[in-house]
């Protein structure tokens, strides 16, 4: 009896121990365990970032965004999923200015960049000398359409003031795209004729010729190769070769004797991303922009490539022509705008001086 | 004096409670943004020559496509009400389409049917004719959208009215034109004038499937609310605003307008419709 109830006390008394022991282990396992734990979910919850951008750059981007996922799954395990919305660029300012929850916007210019810091401070002032080129990890610049053949025979800017030539372009004040190509046509006239005033009665004679003035770049695109209207589009070079791909029997590139050096700039919205904890993975999908791998993606949708090895790349498709910048020829967007975009200025003389 | 329907001030309550929320403080908001401006600037902001052709233009082309669809409109109620024919439950629910529709898909269809390349518009354009891109363009898009406004507003009445009260028109000796101008016509008149407000009011606010088809030449084919986005886009929201405020101005008063006609036509007319 005893022995027996010595041993049940004995077999008890082991249980006992082993479970002490299990606890202890389990216990100084525990950190451990938990950095596993987190590390795993860390690793494996998918992070989202929205990239906000404009129009034509709806192609580039989805297989950016690819590249980039491929990247940052290698570089830390983690899964990143990046979400793109294309509008009109200064509608995309407006709407990350009225809360669009966007981690970068990658715009067409400056000015629609600006008014993140000037209407909403949801990034600093000095935003372009965070990343090299002026923020802009890619350019483009603007060229000319014309219809298969060239039948009006336009070679360079002046041939747009021709009588009898229909021009398309988009309004510049509801388009950003179109603000480059009024700037382009005033400066080249102003090298060639010497002088702010005939600069302006150039510009006036050009927009005397379009027939139609589209709300946005991808809609001029279609009034002109698909609705068939006006005999040249002023367009980003991007866009031109976009629509050659899509209607090559139907349109040619011509490229003008210069042209300006059109600087779409990327950028984080750090308020934005400081609230959603985003910030590092932001950064690097910009920084990836000037990677070997992305400059070449640019290059291949016809974006012209920062780096001189995807230049040379793509040398073929992407010619080089005299460009200038906006700087160099207007000061900067603030100016520009003042001087020809707001209500009252150059555009706006242009149909209310009559 | 008691009234009949139990309930008065609780619904009254809940309507002007809901009206208020639903229309009064969005519009007041409009009107708080554009208090920002002097007095100066915001009559320099509503009266810039560009934006005084748009007014001419939005409201204009709404007046004309509007008369137009009473006019077409009526015809057609006319017909789904009076006559029996083979697909006319189709007709009838076709009417509604430019309700559903999305204005942008309306105004991307009829740019492409009209555009000088279009299956329309190439027959047109032989004639020297261009339907898209100018003001003519604007007339037909306000046309297609304000339709099913006049037909539906009409077609009820129009079924209530009695075929005897024609029948005994006829027999008095009435003619035919004196018949539809003496005895159809005003029964139907404060419907009609009801479906001309309305899709008179649907044409000036109406933007998606303009902007497409207009052209957007300024001074020419600009509409209003096109300068109030392209005033937004510019940052300029108490510019956008002022525009804003006087387009409703005008609306509110013309709307006003139809209804006191409303009234005097019933009254008129003596009939309680």
């Amino acid at each position: 009896m005893l022995r027996s109830g010595n041993c049940a006390i004995n077999i008890y008394w082991l249980q006992v121990n082993v479970m002490i022991s299990y606890a202890r282990f389990l216990r100084a396992c525990l950190p451990a365990l938990a950095v596993m734990v987190t590390g795993i979910a860390l690793a494996q919850s998918p992070v989202t970032l929205l990239n906000v951008s404009y129009d034509p750059t709806r192609e580039l981007y989805v297989e950016f965004n690819a590249a980039f996922a491929r990247y940052w799954k290698a570089q830390t395990g983690q899964d990143v999923i990046v979400k793109q919305s294309h509008g009109g660029s200064g509608k995309q300012a407006r709407s990350v200015i009225d809360g669009l929850d966007a981690d970068v916007v990658t715009l067409a210019l400056a000015g629609d960049v600006d008014a993140l810091y000037i209407n909403g401070a949801l990034i600093p002032q000095n935003w372009q000398q965070r990343l090299p080129h002026n923020s802009a990890p890619y350019t483009s610049t603007i060229v000319l359409v014309v219809r298969e053949g060239n039948p009006k025979a336009i070679r360079d800017w002046d041939d747009l003031v021709k009588p009898g030539v229909r021009v398309i372009t988009p309004n510049p004040k509801t388009s950003g795209g179109a603000r480059w190509n009024y700037l382009a046509a005033w400066e080249y006239a102003r090298r060639k004729y010497g002088s702010e005033a005939k600069a302006k009665a150039f510009v006036a004679a050009l927009y005397q010729n379009v027939p139609v003035l589209d709300t946005g770049a991808r809609g001029a695109s279609i009034t002109f190769a698909q609705r068939n209207q006006g005999d040249v589009l002023i367009s980003w070079e991007n866009e031109a070769h976009l629509l050659e791909k899509e209607f090559g029997n139907r349109v040619d590139i011509v490229y003008p004797s210069i042209s300006i050096l059109a600087e779409p700039p990327v950028t984080v919205v750090d308020k934005n991303v400081d609230r959603k904890g985003t910030r590092k993975v932001a950064e690097a999908y910009l920084n990836y922009l000037y990677s070997d791998e992305g400059q070449d993606i640019a290059g291949k949708n016809y974006y012209r490539p920062t780096s001189a090895k995807a230049q040379e790349k793509y040398l073929k498709q992407l010619p080089k022509l005299p460009l200038f910048t906006l700087e160099q020829a207007f000061g900067s967007w603030a100016r520009a705008d003042k001087d020809h975009f707001e209500d009252g200025a150059s555009f706006d003389q242009i149909y209310t001086r009559k | 004096m008691r009234k009949v329907l139990p309930g008065f001030g609780i619904t009254l309550g809940f309507t002007l409670t809901y009206l208020s929320l639903i229309v009064l403080i969005p519009l007041s908001a409009l009107l708080f943004k554009t208090m920002s401006f002097t007095w100066e600037q915001f009559e320099a902001a509503v009266t810039s020559a560009r934006v005084v052709a748009s007014y001419r233009l939005t409201f204009g082309a709404s007046l004309l496509a509007a008369l137009v669809n009473v006019v077409f409109g009526l015809l057609v109620a006319w017909v789904l009400v009076r006559y029996e024919f083979f697909g006319k439950k189709l007709i009838d629910a076709l009417v509604d389409l430019p309700f559903a529709l999305p204005t942008a898909v309306a105004g991307i269809s009829l740019t492409a049917l009209l555009a000088s390349n279009g299956w329309v518009g190439q027959i047109f354009e032989s004639w020297g004719i261009q339907l898209a891109f100018n003001p003519t363009g604007v007339v037909i898009a306000l046309i297609f959208i304000g339709l099913p406004f006049v037909v539906r507003t009409v077609q009820p009445v129009l079924e209530d009215t009695e075929k005897e009260l024609e029948e005994a028109a006829a027999c008095l000796g009435a003619t035919r034109w004196q018949t539809f101008a003496r005895v159809i016509l005003p029964a139907i008149t404060p419907a009609l004038l009801t479906g001309f407000a309305l899709a008179f009011a649907r044409a000036i606010g109406e933007y998606g499937s303009v902007i497409f088809i207009a052209g957007n030449m300024p001074m020419v084919s600009e509409i209003t609310p096109l300068l109030i986005v392209s005033k937004l886009e510019q940052y300029d929201v108490p510019g956008a605003t002022s525009i804003a405020v006087v387009m409703l101005a005008i609306s509110f008063s013309l709307l006003l307008l139809i209804n006191a006609l409303q009234a005097w036509q019933r009254a008129r007319s003596g009939s309680p419709a």
